[in-house]
């Protein structure tokens, strides 16, 4: 049976600590463009923690809420992109093929979520930084759009294995970085077409929420919050 | 009757040696200062080639954009330059089927500008590329890749919809051209006569000729029109397919296409009056021309402020917070120093100027142009940055300001734009001569078929070969 990847990120439990993003550069080479680019936006961070206060000063609350590419099954970066650089694949992963990429940066403009990332400008990696490099990643090169793959290398490496020992992936047989990283347990990744895994039961929570859902993507990833940070969207 | 026949024949022939003279002048003779003028539009335009250099060598970051506005001044300036072309050949379109007889002297400069700046707006989606010299993926051809371009994307229609609208366009203005290029054919000697004779086409003025032309440019006229209306519509399409709040509206197939004719008029009448001036035409772009765009003009600028209210209203009634979010920061906010001087240039300026007839002299429809071009430019920049800068995400929202480089490569194309069109005014007469010759026989003749069938024309047309030679 087909895989459908999906995951729960449960904002009550986020703590803002920022070891995904973290996690996310080591695993994924992503990378670092430096103070003044990083001052002009031009950050690469595949996921980010969003921060958000609600509430008037002294009663304030602030909200955190990491968000990774969502994984939209009706992904509006798909069909924009004129050289099928940013395709659907037969795991539902909105996936990039950075060789294709021509960077018309479309894909990025259609995104509600801002999750596509660009290289502005060639990426560096100053010695000995480069040895630290993934070897399961491609390094993209300057004019391509790049973002979260919900880490595809290990999802492949798990169906690899899984297949060399003749059974199906069980749940939680593996993490993307994020995941694997969060010290709350905040995120959930797993089969969404296994009724029984975690993320399909966390998925069907009360709580769940889906980003942007009045935009009509159908994301992957649920969110679980509290009803009462919708008051102040 | 014999003598007045006669003497109306003179009269023409003498019209016609005049009008000849007037407008071939500019094909022979060449003064000091139009070298000067291409020297200047080169050294100003260089800069810009040497940016889009330094660019691709660099890397898209020595742009101004960035994230959330992915987009900027290239795609502002490429809607903007195909909003120009518009002026041409769809209204010389428009004008030749309503039979217009103003319009002979006015069609081949805007036919014109709708070549070069169609010419000129569709460098900009390969500037924009992040990977520019890989332009050529967007081209369906049988590769070893295997892959075709996605058809379902906006920017691969907006590949057809300019390759279609350039090739109708270049047809459109070649075609009238022929007769003019052999005329000068005729009129040439050594290199000159060789190089004319390839362009005309071997073309000698038999009647079957001209009504082949008539034939061909009638066909043109009416296939024209429907895939200019297509080529802005499309464009509008690149953001109103994007869930973009601002962008994602089904006005902006026609508010694009009133806007591209707009900014086109405009276009055209400055440079007409260009043209007018320093190609001594005073005698064939006359007052009645630019009264005529003018109230053309007019009409446009009252169809833009009414698509934009349409636009604005139903926006801000909708109150939906996504698109309050732009839509305020283009209202009071950011922008709004840009909106208000966008109204201004394209509406509060212009619609006395145009409006009052005592106004709508050469200066004032040329001040009003210029405005306006200024104003829809401003326009397309709100259009593709604000929204963009403003998206779902309150943690994600952006500014943009263009650096250097968008500045030098937007300066270069402008001057490019300008030297092509130069250089055209150089190799072909800027008005059409037998047309206008054409319009100047004694009614009823009023189509060129017809005064090409009639002996007389026919002759002092000075396309046979033997009577000039």
């Amino acid at each position: 049976m087909a895989h459908r990847w999906g995951m729960v990120i449960d904002a009550d439990r986020c703590t803002g600590c920022e070891a995904c993003v973290a996690a996310c550069h080591a695993e994924n080479n992503i990378a670092t463009v430096g103070e003044a680019q990083a001052a002009r936006g031009r950050a690469m961070h595949w996921i980010h923690v969003e921060r958000y206060w609600e509430g008037e000063f002294p009663n304030v609350r602030v909200r955190y809420r990491p968000v990774p590419c969502q994984q939209c099954d009706a992904a509006p970066c798909e069909p924009v992109c004129p050289t099928y650089a940013s395709y659907h694949n037969a795991d539902g992963l909105n996936a990039q093929v950075y060789n294709r990429c021509i960077g018309t940066r479309y894909c990025a403009n259609a995104c509600p979520y801002t999750v596509r990332f660009f290289n502005w400008f060639n990426p560096v990696w100053e010695k000995p930084l480069n040895l630290q490099l993934n070897p399961d990643v491609s390094v993209r090169e300057v004019g391509v759009m790049e973002k979260c793959t919900f880490c595809v290398q290990r999802i492949k490496s798990a169906e690899i294995k899984a297949s060399m020992d003749k059974r199906e992936i069980k749940d939680g047989e593996f993490n993307p970085a994020c995941v694997q990283t969060c010290p709350t347990n905040a995120m959930v990744f797993g089969d969404l077409n296994d009724p029984n895994s975690a993320v399909s039961r966390l998925s069907a929570s009360v709580r769940g929420t889906k980003l942007l859902a009045e935009v009509g993507t159908f994301p992957k990833v649920t969110y679980l919050e509290r009803e009462s940070s919708h008051g102040n969207d | 009757m014999a003598t007045t026949s006669m003497e109306q024949a003179v009269a023409v022939n003498r019209k016609a040696d005049e009008i000849r003279q007037d407008l071939l002048r500019s094909v022979f003779f060449t003064s000091k200062r139009y070298y000067i003028l291409v020297f200047v539009l080169i050294a100003f335009g260089i800069p810009g080639l040497v940016a889009y250099a330094y660019q691709m060598w660099n890397g898209m970051g020595v742009a101004g954009i960035t994230r959330p506005v992915f987009w900027g001044f290239y795609i502002t300036n490429f809607v903007f330059w195909i909003g120009i072309s518009h002026a041409g050949t769809l209204i010389s379109a428009i004008l030749r089927l309503v039979n217009a007889t103003w319009r002979r002297a006015v069609t081949r400069c805007a036919e014109a500008i709708t070549v070069f700046a169609l010419a000129i707006g569709a460098q900009y989606p390969i500037i924009h590329l992040g990977r520019s010299w890989l332009f050529f993926w967007l081209v369906p051809y049988p590769s070893q890749r295997g892959i075709w371009p996605n058809f379902r994307s906006p920017l691969l229609w907006d590949f057809f919809a300019i390759s279609t609208y350039l090739t109708g366009s270049l047809t459109f203005l070649l075609l009238p051209i022929l007769p003019d290029w052999a005329m000068v054919r005729d009129r040439a000697r050594g290199l000159r006569k060789r190089i004319y004779s390839v362009l005309s086409l071997g073309w000698r003025g038999t009647p079957r000729e001209w009504h082949r032309l008539e034939m061909a440019m009638r066909i043109m006229a009416v296939v024209i029109i429907p895939v200019a209306v297509s080529v802005h519509t499309i464009v509008s399409w690149d953001f109103a397919m994007a869930p973009v709040p601002m962008w994602h509206s089904t006005v902006f197939g026609p508010y694009f296409v009133a806007g591209a004719i707009f900014s086109g008029i405009a276009a055209l009448i400055i440079a007409m009056a260009l043209i007018r001036k320093f190609l001594h035409l005073e005698e064939y772009l006359k007052p009645i021309h630019f009264d005529n765009l003018g109230k053309l003009l007019l009409v446009f600028s009252l169809l833009w402020i009414y698509f934009i209210f349409s636009e604005r209203l139903t926006v801000w009634y909708g109150n939906q917070t996504s698109e309050m979010a732009a839509f305020w920061s283009i209202q009071r906010g950011r922008f709004a120093g840009l909106f208000w001087t966008m109204v201004f240039c394209n509406f509060v300026i212009p619609f006395p100027i145009l409006a009052v007839k005592k106004l709508r002299t050469i200066t004032g429809t040329v001040i009003a142009a210029s405005t306006i071009v200024i104003g829809m430019w401003l326009e397309r920049f709100l259009i593709v940055v604000p929204p963009l800068a403003h998206k779902y995400m309150p943690y994600d929202w952006g500014s943009y300001r263009p650096t250097w480089a968008e500045i030098t490569i937007t300066a270069g194309t402008l001057m490019g734009m300008i030297l092509l069109y130069v250089l055209f005014a150089k190799f072909v007469p800027m008005v059409s001569i037998w047309e206008l010759k054409g319009g100047s026989h004694a009614a009823p003749v009023a189509e060129p078929s017809e005064a090409a069938a009639a002996p007389a024309p026919a002759s002092f047309d000075g396309t046979v070969p033997s009577a000039n030679d």
